[in-house]
Parts: structure tokens; sequence; C-alpha cells
């Protein structure tokens, strides 16, 4: 199928991806020769198939309420590019 | 033109497990921070989601008590967008199989009953929270909530007023309070709403573009903000305009919805199956366990205690809106206490001392026994009402023993008749030209009279045997 | 190089427990060797100073008859996007620089317990995207057997270091292959247990439904001791499997007779290296000389399995992968103006070119409008594809297939066409859709020298099954234990 530029302009703003502009052509042409392949799934006759997001029947994985101690602080915000010593940083978030 | 309004809920409500829903951090209100965070709740990479099987059992418990049908195979989904209060940029939740559908609510306004239909019910995590620090022009995410297990229930469009909104909210609160699935705090975010409206020509079928409005914080702020985005809905229709789907953000300050700037272009959530849980299959024996396991709802403890016991419908319903208050007077009443004292006592003195000191009734310290005890000293005519009153009063805040109290004050009734007698003596000796005003036929001053009296045995007297000796004494 | 590089794993082990060679000398040699190895670029990290501390420590607990694990006092190392407390763990991703996690993988506490010394971590496909290790952040790495050619991705850097007996064994990555197809190409061998049997926490994800961790290492018997290590359910994973751990070394007996061996055709046609299919069927004639049968079948569901693949681990990728954007770990872009514009600098300077792509893919394929025409076709399939393998576990015990179409490619040759890169998956990612078990094992030398993988497939849980086979295999040859470095006389 086609993919256009526009259609990748949405599928990067909806993934916070926002690439220049050659890039953004080459990535144009790159998807529509993926996404081409992917149709020959249309080949495929799956009517009445179950779509399998688990692969075994694994089922009623559950655990006890117990509270367990928390993580410390400090380890949880080490990593953090921009942090105080109690909560991450970031700019000015619009309602 | 006649406008109908209508109307649709979405609540979130906060479930009182102890841990969060995918991890073992503690769902406690409060708390500094990122002090009840773990690699899970913050969405480190290599971390894996477990789920807490309370939710599982509250979920359903709510949604059997909402009469849904249950979704015996449910599963959980990922919906994806980026924010700063969801670490993992995707929220767990259910969308194709809500562990819940097709339900139903039964409400009334006044006179009129009324069916809400509940779309669906679905379990799903909490996000944190987000505090703008204009120090540093800076906003820190906090964590604590993220992971806080929600259910998310979702009625239909059949509300036509804001009194059928209300109606609908406490009916919801007080059935989730009584199942001890949420205690439906709306202050402290428990329970929280946004409500979704449209206008229509009255009679019409069709359903007109709706807006969503958030931000709504009390069952005040939703009936105001229902009578202005009606308004405001109509007025643009009438002057020709189209009604814009949109969120709007209710300012209770400004007492108006305003048009929230759209976080993102497309709400473009790109749900699919949350491959890291495995989905849930509740049998039939654990539903049933679950429904043995509901206590008597709201309505029919109404009816009942208006039947058992002969309470008035008035008072029948004030106890029942509210589990705290029915386990104290149930437990009251079973410790002898007549249930007509026991509630009289309940919505009278005890009602107010919650309103004067704003406590809730389950986080009273005044237990059933000491009531009972107080209700007792009152049949044994131990101590008089307006002794009790007082007695109440003392030992509402801290539990203090009643029987102890009354010995430590010496607020024992006097029931010496031969007292009494005396000091009626007393009082009428002082007070001749009062008895003449009787005997001329002032029939008020037997009041006065009998006060006298009241007050030098220091109230202590039974009230009714003094007005008996005062009365005699009269002569009538 | 010293000798002592030369033994298996197991064999370390056991010289170990003798007292013939002690920990600290083992993870001496390993440094000794990475060092001269460097040029390989096989790892990201190295950490040696706690490796001697802890060799010495464990030393003395086996000494002292503590640490009894057939592996104990063995160094390894460990693929980094694999969650190492304290340890940078990368991804080999420039949006991961730093990043120290504050606890350990499930996988990695298990090793620890028994008393393995982990000397660093290893280089890969940035984000485990990728087949041939060239996409990591840190430059690729280099195949022992050939320094201008690939190593294989994306646990390119964990079959190196083996290769090069840098360490005796490695933990990787597979989700369409990644353990499996380095393995071959670096002439190992590497499997890919069932779905499930191995903890999936702290495993940093790609997709969800399809990784799984596994060891790369001298053979199968050393795999066999590192499954049976770090097999098990895991109340941290609700994926994981309530299977027992352990009997996996000892049920290598080597008996193969009676077992069907399946033989697919579609595996064996177009695209294949004439040379790759001369010796993997060669596999077919051992096993059959050891009495095992062989069973021709057809398996047309292979025209399917790469689409279906990239549609699947694209999608769960691109939201796996949302989670890193500067906020809370790792890098984050400077001259942002504001919340959004730190997400999409972040993100865009700190992915690489591949993992971009497949985000954007397995945002289209999620995407309102495209959802059912490709994730939930690609899941339909894929259920197609699981009942095709059960069919085929119906008929044989298990399946014999190339690796990959070719051997090692050179380095720079395969990135122009990301395509053509997806197609030369189509034997391993049939085995991540039906959550099987796939090993890799060598089975001869391509006349340029360099050696080529054979795939054993097992049905679900079947790891017994597949251990053995490849453990006969290499009981009646010795492709395994050839080393680009013996070669060279020090």
């Amino acid at each position: 199928m086609k993919i256009t530029t526009e259609m990748v302009d949405y599928i990067s703003v909806l993934s916070r991806l926002k690439l220049p502009q050659e890039e953004k052509e080459q990535m144009t042409g790159e998807l529509e020769r993926i996404i081409g392949y992917m149709d020959t799934l249309n080949a495929l006759d799956t009517g009445g198939v179950e779509p399998m997001s688990h692969v075994f029947p694994v089922k009623n994985v559950l655990r006890e309420d117990q509270v367990v101690p928390s993580f410390d602080r400090a380890e949880l915000l080490k990593n953090a590019p921009k942090a105080d010593e109690e909560a991450f940083l970031v700019p000015k978030t619009v309602e | 033109m006649t406008w109908e309004t209508v109307i649709g809920l979405e609540t979130h409500v906060e479930l009182a497990t102890k841990t969060k829903i995918f991890c073992s951090c503690t769902t406690e209100f409060g708390g500094a921070p990122n002090t009840h965070c773990c690699p899970v709740c913050t969405g480190m990479p290599g971390t894996l989601p477990v789920v807490n099987k309370k939710v599982v059992e509250f979920a359903a418990k709510a949604g059997l008590a909402l009469n849904c049908e249950i979704t015996r195979y449910n599963k959980f989904d990922r919906k994806n967008y980026f924010y700063p209060d969801l670490p993992k940029a995707y929220q767990v939740s259910q969308l194709y199989l809500p562990i819940a559908r097709n339900g139903r609510v039964s409400i009334q306004t006044g006179t009129e009953e009324k069916d809400i239909r509940i779309h669906e019910l679905h379990m799903e995590e909490d996000a944190g929270k987000l505090v703008h620090d204009p120090w540093i022009d800076q906003t820190k995410c906090d964590y604590n909530r993220c992971g806080v297990p929600l259910i998310e229930i979702v009625t239909e469009p059949d509300f036509r007023s804001a009194d059928e909104v209300i109606a609908y909210l406490e009916k919801l609160k007080s059935t989730l309070e009584y199942l001890g699935v949420s205690d439906c705090k709306m202050q402290e975010g428990s329970l929280r709403c946004d409500v979704n409206l449209s206008v229509r020509p009255a009679g019409s079928a069709e359903l007109a573009t709706r807006t969503e409005m958030k931000n709504l914080n009390s069952f005040k702020a939703i009936s105001r903000a229902i009578a202005y985005e009606t308004r405001r809905q109509i007025e643009l229709i009438e002057e020709g305009k189209r009604v814009i789907q949109e969120t709007r953000r209710w300012d209770d300050n400004k007492d108006a919805t305003f048009s929230m700037r759209s976080k993102e272009n497309a709400q473009d959530y790109r749900y699919f199956p949350e491959p890291d849980i495995p989905p849930l299959e509740l049998s039939e024996e654990y539903l049933d366990r679950l429904r043995s396991e509901q206590p008597e709802m709201a309505q029919a403890r109404k009816a009942r205690y208006q039947q058992q016991y002969g309470l008035p419908e008035y008072d029948a319903d004030i106890l029942t809106s509210q589990k705290a208050l029915v386990d104290f007077f149930e437990e009251t009443v079973a410790l002898g206490a007549p249930a007509k004292e026991v509630s009289n006592w309940m919505l009278g003195d005890m009602m107010r001392r919650l309103k004067d000191e704003e406590l809730e009734p389950k986080d009273m310290k005044l237990t059933p026994a000491n009531l009972a005890k107080l209700i007792r000293m009152i049949a044994d005519g131990r101590i008089n009402r307006n002794t009790a009153a007082k007695v109440f009063r003392a030992i509402f805040p801290d539990n203090a023993d009643a029987e102890e109290y009354v010995k430590a004050h010496g607020l024992e009734q006097v029931n010496d008749a031969g007292l009494v007698a005396q000091v009626v003596e007393q009082v009428f000796a002082a007070n001749t030209s009062a008895v003449a005003d009787f005997k001329a036929g002032n029939q008020k001053v037997m009041g006065f009279l009998v006060g006298q009296v009241m007050k030098e045995l220091k109230g202590k007297a039974d009230p009714k045997a003094v007005n008996q000796a005062v009365r005699e004494k009269l002569g009538g | 190089m010293k000798e002592i590089l030369n033994l298996t794993a197991l064999q370390l082990g056991a010289a170990i427990r003798k007292g013939e060679v002690s920990p600290v000398e083992a993870t001496r040699a390993a440094l000794e060797q990475i060092e001269a190895r460097k040029a390989d670029n096989a790892f990201t990290a190295l950490t040696a100073e706690t490796a001697l501390r802890r060799a010495k420590a464990v030393g003395k607990k086996i000494a002292a008859g503590e640490l009894t694990a057939p592996l104990a006092g063995v160094p390894l190392s460990i693929k980094d996007n694999i969650c190492t407390k304290g340890v940078s763990t990368t991804c080999a991703s420039k949006i991961l620089t730093g990043f120290e996690p504050p606890y350990d993988a499930t996988l990695v506490e298990k090793l620890d317990a028994l008393g393995a010394v982990p000397l660093g971590k290893l280089n890969m496909d940035e984000f485990a995207m990728g087949s041939t290790t060239e996409t990591s952040f840190y430059g690729p790495t280099h195949n022992p057997w050939d320094a201008g050619r690939v190593p294989g991705g994306s646990s390119g850097g964990a079959a190196a270091a083996v290769a090069a007996r840098s360490c005796w064994y490695a933990i990787g990555s597979d989700t369409g292959g990644s353990i499996r197809q380095p393995a071959a190409y670096c002439g190992v061998t590497g499997i890919k247990p069932t779905y499930g049997t191995v903890s999936r926490y702290g495993l940093i994800a790609y997709a969800s439904s399809l990784d799984q961790m596994g060891p790369l290492a001298r053979d199968a018997a050393d795999c066999a001791a590192v499954l049976d290590a770090v097999m098990g359910k895991d109340p941290r994973d609700g994926t994981s499997l309530d299977v027992p751990a352990g009997g996996l070394l000892a049920g290598l007996t080597g008996d193969v007779r009676g077992m069907k061996i399946g033989i697919p055709a579609d595996c064996f046609g177009d695209g294949l290296d004439p040379e790759v299919m001369k010796s993997v069927l060669a596999v077919a004639d051992v096993l059959k000389a050891r009495g095992a049968e062989l069973v021709e079948f057809t398996f047309p569901v292979m025209e399917y399995v790469v689409p279906t693949y990239y549609i699947i681990a694209a999608a769960e990728a691109s939201s796996n992968l949302s989670r890193f954007d500067g906020v809370k770990y790792g890098w984050r872009a400077e001259g942002y103006e504001d919340l959004t514009d730190l997400y999409s600098k972040t993100r865009t300077e700190g992915f690489g070119a591949e993992v971009k792509r497949r985000i954007l893919l397995g945002t289209f394929v999620l995407s309102s409008g495209y959802y059912d025409a490709y994730y939930k076709k690609a899941l339909q399939v894929k259920g197609l594809i699981k009942q095709a393998f059960d069919d085929a576990f119906g008929k044989c015990d298990l399946m014999l297939t190339p690796v990959a179409p070719t051997t090692a490619p050179k380095i720079g040759e395969s990135l122009s066409d990301p395509l053509q890169m997806y197609l030369s998956d189509i034997y391993t990612v049939s085995v991540n859709l039906a959550g099987l078990p796939g090993l890799s094992m060598p089975c001869g030398f391509d006349s340029k020298g360099m050696p080529i993988g054979a795939q054993l497939i097992g049905p679900a849980l079947g790891e017994a099954k597949v251990l053995n086979a490849a453990h006969a295999f290499q009981l009646d040859t010795d492709y395994h234990k050839q080393s680009p470095v013996e070669k060279e006389a020090r």
C-alpha cells in the first residue's frame, strides 16, 4: 500500500519522533517497501481464526495483596537526567 | 423549543487494596513523593507487571453489585500515549474484554424511579501526580500514585438531569462502600467523575455532539457544571453554531467550562492486548463465592429496618446511607439497646458531633458498646436525658467509658423522692409569687418552678419525677 | 592463549571443584584474552575488579563445599540488554547511556547464587533490533573468524566472545533468532528455550511475546548446564511457566534411536546457499547413522513467517520503547523548548535508524484504521503458524532446518536494504512466533572458512530432546570444538 510522508508525520507524532526532511523521505520509501511486503499476509485466509496474543494457555497468574517495602527513593532517582531529591523533573506540562 | 439534556458518566474509583495493581508497593494515601515506588511502577526497563488478586476480586464484586454480566474470560490491554505522569508511556487497562458489562443501577429522584444502564466496568492502573514548582519552573513527577488500582465505570447516556447524576453517584458510593472495595472519597480523589453531555430537542431520539467535562471535584461542582454546559450548548445551537466534540475543564472559581488544549492531535491510543499479563478466566465457583460474600445492601437493609425495627423511612434512609453507620447501629442493637433509641442518638447527637468535628463515621472512636451502656443507664433511670446528652458529648471524642464518666463526675440521677420533695418545698417557699401566679391561672409558671427544682438538684433529678412532684404540690 | 581457555564451561567447573585451577586464575585468563581480543569489540563494559573480587570469594566457598553447582566459579559475560545491578546496561543505545539498573534480572540473581563470575556486558544490535550487531551505538562487533565480517545479531558480542575464547559462556537474548543466528555465524552453540521457561524479569523488552534469554557456549552440554540453572517459574514474570528447573544436563545420553527428525522441504529451497544446504542436510545423515529416522514434509506456512514476525515484534517494540523519553533514566537531549520537544529530540537523537524504523512500523500497524489489517491479522497468522508446528510435531520429534540462508556477510553490506535483512531471518522467526525451543550448532564451514550452523527445533518444553540430539551430533563431530583463536599460534 502507498505510504505518504503525511502518514509518516502522523505516526511520528504518535511515537514522538521527528525526522529531518531527507531522513523522512528515505524512511517513507523504506516503510512503503516493508509494509508492501507485509501485505503478502492478505493472501492467507484467516476467516474465523482467533487472534493469538499468548502462545500458551496460561491463565490467572495472580499475586497476594501483601505490601513489600518500597525501593529507596534515591535509588529510583539516581539514573534520572534531571531530578531533585524528591522527584523527576520535566519542563512545565500543559493541563 | 424545549431542550433535553443527555448525560453519560465515566467514573474512576480507587480500589481499597493494600498494594498496587501490578506491584507490591503500598497504596497508602499521601507519603513523600516517590517513596511508595519500585522499579515496576516507575516503569524501569526490564520490569514486568503481576496482577494483584484482590484487585480482580474487588472489581468482580463491584460488577456483581452493579448487576453486570461478568466477562468470565477477560484480559488487559495497553493504552499508549506520552505524558510525564505515565512512566511506561502506556496505561494498562481493559478495552476489548472488560471484566464486567451490561449492568444497571436503579436510582430515585423525588418520586421517580429509574434504571441507569452500566455499559462496562473495567480495571486499570492510575497515573502519577504532576506538580509544577514555579521556583524552579519545572514540573515534578511523583509516581506514588502510579499503579494504584482503579475501576472505571461507564454508563450509557441515560441521565437527563443533574439530580439523576447525583442520585446515581450517591448510590454508587454507597454500593461500593458497602462492599468495602473503595472508600469513595471525592475530596481525596478515590472517586473521580467525568461527565459527557449533549443537548437535543425534547422528543428527539438521536444523540447530538457531546463534550466531556473534567476536573469535577464535588457533587456541587458536577451540578453546576451540568447547568453551565447545558446552557452553553443550547446557546451555541440557538445561535446557529455547532457544538465541537472536545474535552472541557470545569473551573470552580469561574463557574464555567473551558476548552482544554488537546494533548495530541489524534487521540490514537493504539490499544493492543497486553502481552505481559496472561488472561483471566473467572470460574462460576469463584463468582459464587464473591456473591455469597456480598453484604446486605443499602436498599434491602433500609426496607428491613423499617419492617423489623419499625423505623420511619427517613431514619432508615440516613442510617443505611453509609456502611459504617449501619455496622454501628446493628452492633449497638445487638447489645440490647432498643432500635429507635439507638437511631435517635445516631441521627441526633452523633451526627451533630460528626459534623462539628468533620469526622467520618468510620473514623469515629465511640464504640457501639459504649453507646449501648449510655442508653441502658437512661433506661435504668440512673441518668436523665439532659445529663445523657452532656455525657455523650464528653465521651464522644475518645470513647471514655460512659459509666466511669458518670461516676467520676457524680452525675448519677437523684432518685431520692424524699430529697426531691424537700427541694420542692424549698423552691415553693422561695417563689411564693410564682405559686400565686399559677393559682391565679398562669399554667406556664409550672415550667419555671420545675426548672428551679432541677437547678437546685443540679439537673440530676429525673425530670418526670420532678414534674410529678411539682404538679402534685400545686394540687393539679 | 592459555590452555584453560580451551576447556568447556563444564570442564572448567569440574577442574575448579577438583582444585586444579581457581576461579581467580580462570578470571585472570579470561580478562587477558578479552584484552588481547579487544579489536573484536565484543564488550560494552568490563567489570574486571568486581569479577576478581567475586572469583576470590566464590573460590573460597567452593573449596569449603558450599557451592557445588557444575558452573560454580566459571566466568561468563552478559548481553547488554540484561539488567545487572549497579553495572552499566545500555542495550547498545545512546538513549540508555550511563543507565545502571537498581536491580538484577532474575536470571542474573540465579547465576550469582550458584557462584558464577560475570566479567562484563556484551555488545549487541541496538535494543536487540538487527541481525548483524552493526546497529550498536558502540560500533560493530567483528566476527573472530574474519574481522571483516559480522558476527551476526543481535547477540553478536555474545557469540564473538565465546568463539574468541574470551569467556566460557555467555547469556544472550533471542526474539527472532538473536541467539541462534550469531551462534551459527560464529561457530558456537546457542539455544533459545521454550517461551516462558526462563524469566524475562530484567530483560529489557523488545517484543514481549517473543523474547527469551538463553546461553551461547562451546557445546550442547554447557548450554544444558546453564539452562538447568536459570529455568523455572518466577513470581515476578507473569508469563513464566511452572516448569521444574534442572535435569537437562543429566538427560544428555546421546541416544537418538527412533527419534523422528523432520526435514521441511520449504526450508531447503531457493534462496539458501548451496554450501549451507549441504552442511545442514549432512546433520541428518549423522543423526540417522545414530539411529534416528528422517521424515520429509512440507511446511508451507514458512512463506508468511517473516511479515508476521515483523508486524508483531515492531508493534510490541513501539510500545515497549516508549518509556525511553529522557525523563526517568538514560540520556536526555539538550536545547529542547518544551515537554513535547524534550520527548521528540531525545528519542530522535537517542535512537538509531533501525530502531526508529521499527518504532514507526510498529506504530503504524497498531494505529487506528490499520490495526485489523496488520496487527490483528498477524496475530491470526501466528495462530496458524503455531497450529502448523503442532501438526508437524505430530509427525516428528524434532525439525532440522538451516539457521540462516548464508554464512556471515561482510561488515557494511547488510544495512542498506532493511527488507532484505529481515528476509534473512526466515528460518529463525517462526520458532519465536510459536514459542518453541530452538538450538543452533556448528555443522560445517564454507569455502571461505566461515562457520555454518544447523537449527534443531523442538516441541514446546522439548529442550531436553533438542539438547540431546545436538549432544549426539557433537559426540560424532568436532565442528563445535573449532575456534578461530586456536589457529593463531602464540
